[in-house]
């Protein structure tokens, strides 16, 4: 029995975050597909209802994608993604929260559905709040990128396991025009080539790399 | 070394956990307002400091840091005195789980211009906050019941302390809602206001 298993599902970029975090460092867990997280039942595991949760050693439960990812970095620390330099890592934390908290839970479909019932202004809505921080994206990348291949410096951080499910969405869910966020784009590119980001993506799950 | 520079907003909840942290830490920093109201973060001047146009931003040697969270962590980092987050791996992931909760799961739905975008309309507006609000907190309250102590985790002081106090402070003071239904919350709050870090940090004793 895996020490850890993650309840999740194919489409939820929370969970896809940390999917790129597990093959990345090279740890196995047992993926758990749950097909509605907003139930009594799962809410007795997670009881703000939501992806992706993780169990460890069948005893501990850990939610938020960012909480996990810290805790995976702390207890499996190589390959890092974390830089050693306290300001880069406050760069990587900057770039994850602003897609964490700025970015996902506005765009999220059923915030969406509360502004409106009408598909149109549902799409106005997530389109605004994607563009909205992808503009603020596009310009710390502008500092933090070396190489416009990774968000901070050269290297895998979290930050990246945030930007790709992020711009996935916008991409293939939200057909947002990516035209103004160059850096956004190639770094998506070029970490999209990895088979360790590429095998979490929704329409490859369960992820090929378990 | 100069002191660290906190761009400021009394009542801004983002702002005000990181006061509650370097607070905390007796770590002295010169506060540069930012008036919220005024649309002070729109300025040229704070834009030079900050691009993204976020409150807070915590400047250190010459450097930017923005993100309340990624703020936090920062601290509690390169002020490693009085920490922030427990010892043990679990427990520190817990802290950011609550952490995480307000921060990305309440604090940005009802956020006034969230809020705003809705509706025009004060009441609907109001509603939508309540909603999202009470969504965070009943979640935040059964998830508490398992890892509170005297405070949020456990009995010493935490990042997810600095997260719940100004969440919890919204949803009593400007927003008036009923908190009956959340007694672990209240008696967690209860016991933080007597931390003299709650006072310093609190929007009322700040120089806006």
């Amino acid at each position: 029995m895996s020490k850890y298993v993650m309840y999740e599902f194919p489409i939820s970029s929370c969970s896809w975050r940390l999917r790129i975090a597990f093959a990345y460092k090279g740890i196995q867990y047992e993926s758990r597909e749950i097909e509605d997280s907003d139930t009594p039942e799962f809410r007795k595991i997670n009881p703000a209802g939501h992806v992706p949760v993780l169990e460890i050693d069948s005893q501990h439960t850990i939610a938020e994608s960012i909480a996990i990812l810290e805790y995976l970095e702390e207890v499996h620390w190589e390959p890092p993604l974390l830089p050693q330099d306290p300001f880069q890592r406050a760069k990587v934390r900057e770039i994850c929260e602003l897609i964490a908290s700025g970015i996902q839970p506005l765009q999220h479909p059923y915030v969406a559905q509360k502004y409106s019932d009408d598909p149109k202004k549902q799409a106005e809505w997530t389109s605004y709040y994607i563009n909205k921080g992808f503009r603020a994206l596009e310009g710390i990348l502008e500092e933090t990128s070396s190489d416009k291949t990774r968000c901070v410096g050269k290297s895998m951080s979290m930050a990246d396991c945030c930007l790709v499910p992020q711009v996935y969405n916008a991409v293939e869910r939200f057909h947002i025009d990516m035209t103004p966020y160059p850096i956004i784009q190639n770094i998506y590119t070029e970490l999209m080539i990895l088979p360790i980001v590429n095998a979490g993506r929704p329409d490859n799950f369960p992820s090929e790399s378990e | 070394m100069a002191k660290p520079i906190l761009y400021s907003f009394s009542h801004s909840s983002c702002t005000w956990r990181v006061r509650l942290a370097l607070n905390y830490k007796d770590i002295a920093y010169e506060t540069r307002v930012v008036n919220l109201s005024r649309g002070e973060t729109r300025d040229p001047e704070f834009l030079k400091v900050n691009p993204a146009g976020h409150i807070p931003a915590l400047v250190v040697n010459g450097k930017v840091l923005a993100q309340s969270m990624a703020i936090l962590e920062y601290i509690e980092e390169a002020y490693p005195e009085k920490p922030l987050l427990p010892k043990d791996l679990i427990q520190r992931a817990k802290v950011r789980e609550i952490c995480e909760l307000i921060v990305s799961g309440i604090q940005p739905l009802q956020h006034r211009q969230v809020a705003g975008k809705y509706s025009d309309d004060k009441q609907k507006q109001l509603e939508w906050q309540d909603f999202y609000i009470h969504r965070g907190l009943t979640a935040l309250e059964r998830i508490l019941t398992d890892c509170s102590g005297k405070y949020a985790v456990g009995d010493d002081f935490t990042l997810a302390d600095c997260c719940l106090i100004p969440q919890v402070f919204n949803a009593e003071h400007r927003f008036k809602m009923d908190m009956s239904g959340f007694p672990r919350i209240n008696e967690i709050n209860k016991n933080l206001s007597e931390l003299p870090a709650f006072k310093t940090a609190h929007p009322d004793a700040q120089i806006d």
